[in-house]
């Protein structure tokens, strides 16, 4: 599976522009402090709103900041948030949504009966008033709002398929053996859901990255922290776009949309290996179509 | 026969209700009053077309259902309420289905090393692997070893079902109940399984229930058959008896309609049955028929059976039916014509 996964070209590149970014987050701001001496924060009064130049690669802000140096800055920022919101959303879905499905009955209405109140919320509205309540605490805590408030999708996703392992003959086998349902879950049930997951948590990450950029962009974020989406905020805040300062607020908005396509490439890969009719003809087998196709028309041609 | 039983099921129920769209239910019927004795080193077979309700009662003894009424004994004592836990270290049941009882994600060793550390929390894993080993060439998977490691998808069928068996002995169990253990297997592996589980119960006493729908795999292996239809018992008693001399029209359909090598050329099959719809279909669960079940299919039938239920007979030597042809005076009808015939000659003379 894991080469048969690598050998898609969509999930190569998803994967690989997961793994640029990821990398990014870790160790871009180190390497543009060290290595090109770029503070994000600090102002350079010589270069004000500059275009991309020798000095400064992607330009500057309003400010006198380097935008390369903010838009590594911005990757950590947007990518802890996207993890970390991924995390507590998949965390939470698998809880609910696996338990209910696994036990059913009152588990089951109860837990159901949550993540429907969940569904149903207005989240956005919500996580307004929520995040105006906790102003200030910085990045972490905008991760924890988006997950928390996010995985209702997904706990039912995983209820139904859950529902569909827990009765079949091998869960009731192993039950009869005498295993515990803890175990039964884990060893079990589980396994069989890691591909859902695996999707969920990717949905998840771009959901958070989106969400966190949204928020930042209403003014819902840490004034001190740096992420894309602070970036196009404080871009819109000085009329970037009217000025014509595009170098300010596009890396940021190509960024975002770039993992945003990565993540639902590999997504798609992984569509496709599950269900071969979703895939695309390779380059090779067109080709061959395509010499065939020709074969025959010369042959007819030849005839006539 | 004179041993107190391991496992019984006395008079157990199950009535499932199932729930409309528009908030309306039904109850279905599943089993009524079915009791079913199991001795250590016998086989009981239960035979039945599908809807009879074999799977039900093998469920119910598996104690994945519990009885709406009656109880399940072991050891002559009554199991309700108490843990199933405890429960499935002498009762253990084999799926139909070789494909689904086996999670694909595990390999074999998984499936036997689990069922052993159950069974006994202090066993070492060194000894744990040699006890599978031992399991595994029990169910004549040799040699062993090489099997530890495969996973489902590398087995055939017939090898999953050998594996599913090993994991239900891992835990040493008194009973085993097979669920249709064969009927999804090739046909040419069939012969082999019934060998094994004859094998299981001759040489460590285990007792066995074996359901079925085909009345030639039951004469094979079982010593004892019980006929179910439309959810209840309608005879039973040693196999020979039962087969050779059904007490219960529905018996003598079964057997009839199974293939039998003795009977090819003395009467043909297309001939016996070339009229299948006047058979008829077995009857829904929900409405069953009043009085005898069988009555719409039955050639016998009479008044009586539509409206009152026939009571148990004993017909001799641990043989029973229950049809009112025993208490009216004409079983000796059921033996003096074939079931299709019967079906002929009544239609006869409902025309005339």
């Amino acid at each position: 599976m894991p080469s048969s996964l690598w050998s898609n070209p969509k999930v190569r590149f998803g994967l690989v522009v997961v793994a640029f970014f990821t990398l990014l987050a870790v160790l871009g701001p180190w390497l543009t402090a060290s290595v090109l001496g770029l503070d994000p924060r600090a102002n350079d009064i010589s270069a004000i709103a500059s275009p991309p130049s020798a000095e400064h690669w992607l330009g500057t802000t309003q400010f006198g900041q380097d935008v390369l140096a903010q838009l590594v800055a911005g990757a950590r920022g947007s990518m802890f948030v996207g993890v970390l919101a991924a995390l507590i959303g998949t965390a939470l879905a698998i809880v609910f949504g696996v338990t209910a499905g696994y036990f059913g009955g009152t588990v089951d209405n109860v837990l159901n009966f949550v993540t429907n109140l969940f569904m149903v919320m207005p989240v956005l509205p919500l996580i307004f008033i929520v995040s105006g309540y906790l102003r200030g605490t910085g990045l972490w805590m905008i991760a924890v709002i988006i997950g928390v408030f996010g995985w209702a999708g997904g706990a039912r996703t995983l209820r139904a398929q859950t529902l569909s392992v827990r009765n079949r003959d091998f869960v009731l086998g192993m039950r009869m053996l005498g295993e515990s349902h803890p175990r039964l879950i884990a060893v079990e049930v589980l396994p069989h859901l890691v591909g859902w997951i695996a999707s969920m948590f990717l949905g998840a990450l771009i959901g958070g990255i989106l969400a966190e950029a949204g928020l930042a962009f209403l003014g819902i974020s840490d004034s001190g922290a740096i992420s894309w989406g602070s970036m196009i905020q404080a871009a819109q805040s000085q009329s970037a776009v009217l000025r014509g300062l595009w170098w300010w607020f596009v890396p940021p908005g190509l960024c975002i949309a770039l993992i945003g396509t990565a993540a639902a490439m590999i997504n798609f890969g992984v569509d496709e290996l599950a269900n071969p009719k979703l895939r695309a003809g390779t380059r090779r087998v067109v080709r061959r179509t395509r010499r065939v196709e020709r074969a025959v028309a010369a042959a007819e041609g030849g005839a006539a | 026969m004179s041993t107190a039983p391991v496992l019984s099921a006395v008079d157990v129920t199950k009535h499932f209700v199932v729930r409309g769209a528009v908030g309306d239910s039904a109850v279905v019927r599943a089993v009524e009053n079915a009791s079913v004795d199991l001795h250590a080193g016998r086989i009981v077979a239960v035979v039945g077309e599908s809807g009879s309700g074999k799977t039900t009662l093998a469920r119910m003894l598996a104690r994945f259902y519990d009885p709406t009424a009656g109880e399940i004994r072991l050891d002559g004592v009554s199991v309700s309420g108490r843990p199933t836990r405890a429960y499935h270290q002498d009762v253990q049941l084999i799926f139909q289905d070789p494909f689904g009882s086996l999670n694909p994600v595990h390999r074999v060793r998984h499936n036997l090393d689990r069922a052993l550390r159950i069974h006994d929390r202090r066993m070492s894993a060194a000894e744990r692997r040699r006890r599978a080993v031992e399991l595994l060439e029990r169910v004549s998977l040799t040699p062993g070893e090489d099997f530890l490691d495969k996973f489902p998808h590398e087995l055939s069928g017939g090898q999953r079902q050998r594996v599913v068996i090993a994991r239900a002995l891992a835990v040493g169990p008194k009973v085993l109940l097979g669920d249709e253990p064969i009927s999804m297997l090739d046909v040419s592996i069939r012969l082999e399984m019934l060998n094994l589980l004859d094998r299981l119960r001759r040489e460590d006493g285990l007792a066995l229930l074996y359901i079925t729908h085909d009345i030639a795999s039951a004469r094979y292996v079982c010593d004892d058959v019980i006929v179910m239809y439309a959810g209840e018992m309608v005879e039973g008693g040693p196999k020979d008896e039962v087969i050779a001399r059904p007490a219960h029209p529905y018996t003598k359909l079964l057997v009839e309609s199974s293939p039998d090598p003795d009977r090819v050329g003395t009467v043909s099959r297309d001939e016996l049955f070339d009229d299948a719809e006047a058979l008829g279909e077995p009857p829904s669960l929900i409405e069953p028929p009043e009085g005898c079940r069988f009555h719409p299919r039955c050639p016998f039938a009479m008044e009586r059976c539509r409206s009152e239920a026939p009571p148990r007979t004993d017909v001799g030597g641990g043989h029973w039916a229950r049809c009112w042809l025993h208490q009216e005076g004409r079983a000796h009808e059921i033996g003096e014509s074939t079931f299709a015939a019967a079906l002929t000659r009544r239609d006869e003379q409902v025309r005339a």
